[in-house]
């Protein structure tokens, strides 16, 4: 079965395996934030609502929300990132995920943009 | 929305792939493609050159320049030798902090350099109290460059004899440059004022050493804070006395004494309430600006005044106030972030040592 990844407007990544959500911030995210050095992440068993905060990444500028892309409980959160936050610059997409939550309505994926749609979406940014 | 300053090497700074951020009305960069961290190492180990043409730089002309600038500061001024300068305060009558400054002995004058922030209101208060007694001379035309770094006297051999806070004039890298041993970052430095035409060939030459790359504003604010330096508008304010600040050394016993600055007697009558002091959340969550600091009882009595990730450490530190029964090194303390408390400490300032040429 291939991987399909989905993207927010809010630079949130989320890849479906095993019928869960992996979800981390883009590549692109971690470019404008700059250097992370710090990441809060949910509680495992945290039920969030699609777009309430999940976690925080703060970088050596600022802040910044991280929203849940949908709705769910949390399974796991990626704990290298406690000691290594830099993964979220190194490997934004991949080493660098926050966290893993079992989704409530396979619908809401929906609404996400596809990798082609997210593209176009950052083009439109910069 | 008025069109945002560019200092005269703003050109180089887009070349250089620089993330620029608005700041006090400039265009400046915040950091550049290696990024805060690497930039901050950069300075501690090597030579970070900044741009810091946003400084405002003025003189102040005439015999009487000395004694008129001395009602306005703290720091004793008719003491300033050929070729020295002094970090200072503008102090208001409430006992608050108008602005810190960098005052040099020039010939014939004063040389200030103030906050970018801060340089309107200067200016505002230099005219309305010393208009008639001075020349205030703004040099809006001149740049300002910051090389920080253990490298940087071996950038820059012919002021490698300068000490700490002393300056003079003289070519760097062949451009005719205002040149002292001083900085924002902790580490050994110059900072050169040169004329804007020449900025970019000063810039240039400097960064064509292998030792030296470009640092920006993000890093800037680390390496200070990582000092135990204060930044205007957050560690002091119009309502922050110096002694609140942490900052009783700038004012000489003779200024003690004699006194005729303003909010004199409000300053060393009243013993301070509350002291800026270096604080750190254990573990790695980051403390910023506007936390409330919580006492063992998880009241809050104090606030961070700056905060952020210290690359030496490895980890969160800032500077916050807190009642003067509460400053002790050591103390436990609390970080309200995000609703919930977190421990933390108490600690001595600076978080890394100063690593100043004494001469």
């Amino acid at each position: 079965m291939a991987v399909k990844t989905y993207y927010t407007r809010e630079h949130e990544w989320v890849r479906i395996e095993d019928g869960a959500a992996i979800c981390g911030i883009t590549d692109y995210a971690q470019t404008q934030l700059g250097d992370v050095v710090y990441v809060e992440l949910p509680e495992v068993g945290a039920e969030i609502a699609r777009d309430g905060e999940a976690a925080v990444v703060e970088s050596t500028k600022a802040a910044s929300d991280v929203y849940a892309p949908v709705t769910g409980t949390i399974l796991a959160v990626n704990d290298r990132l406690e000691e290594s936050p830099d993964l979220v610059n190194e490997s934004a997409e991949d080493q660098g995920w926050f966290f893993r939550m079992q989704i409530d309505d396979e619908g809401e994926l929906d609404e996400l943009m596809d990798e082609e749609g997210y593209q176009a979406f950052i083009e439109e940014l910069d | 929305m008025t069109e945002l300053l560019k200092t005269p090497l703003h050109a180089m700074h887009l070349a250089a792939g620089a993330r620029m951020e608005p700041f006090v009305g400039f265009d400046m960069p915040l950091r550049y493609p290696e990024g805060s961290v690497a930039e901050h190492n950069q300075a501690r180990n090597r030579a970070a050159l900044f741009d810091v043409s946003h400084m405002g730089q003025l003189r102040l002309m005439g015999p009487g320049a000395d004694e008129a600038l001395e009602t306005l500061v703290t720091g004793d001024i008719c003491g300033l030798g050929d070729g020295a300068m002094r970090y200072t305060l503008f102090t208001l009558e409430n006992g608050g902090i108008l602005d810190d400054l960098i005052v040099s002995r020039v010939s014939g004058g004063l040389g200030l350099v103030v906050n970018a922030g801060r340089r309107n209101q200067d200016t505002e208060h230099l005219r309305r109290h010393l208009g008639g007694r001075v020349d205030i001379v703004p040099e809006p035309d001149r740049a300002l460059l910051a090389l920080q770094g253990p490298a940087a006297a071996a950038v820059l051999p012919d002021f490698a004899d300068l000490p700490f806070m002393a300056w003079r004039e003289g070519e760097a890298c062949g451009v005719p440059a205002r040149v002292s041993r001083s900085g924002y970052t902790g580490e050994d430095g110059f900072e050169l004022s040169v004329a804007g035409a020449d900025a970019e060939a000063l810039a240039g030459r400097l960064l064509a050493h292998e030792a030296v790359a470009w640092a920006g504003l993000d890093s800037r604010n680390s390496l200070r804070l990582e000092a135990g330096l204060c930044l205007y508008g957050r560690d002091l304010d119009e309502d922050t006395t110096p002694l609140e600040a942490g900052l009783g050394w700038t004012l000489p016993k003779r200024r003690r004494e004699e006194r005729g600055f303003p909010g004199a007697a409000r300053i060393l009558d009243t013993p301070p309430a509350r002291r800026r002091v270096g604080v750190r959340p254990e573990g790695r969550v980051i403390a910023r600006e506007g936390s409330d600091l919580l006492d063992g009882s998880g009241e809050p009595v104090g606030w961070v005044a700056s905060g952020g990730f210290s690359p030496v450490l490895g980890g969160p530190v800032a500077m916050g106030f807190l009642p003067v029964a509460l400053t002790a090194p050591g103390t436990e303390i609390a970080f309200d972030i995000r609703g919930k408390p977190r421990p933390g400490s108490v600690v001595r300032l600076p978080f890394v040592p100063h690593n100043y040429f004494r001469g």
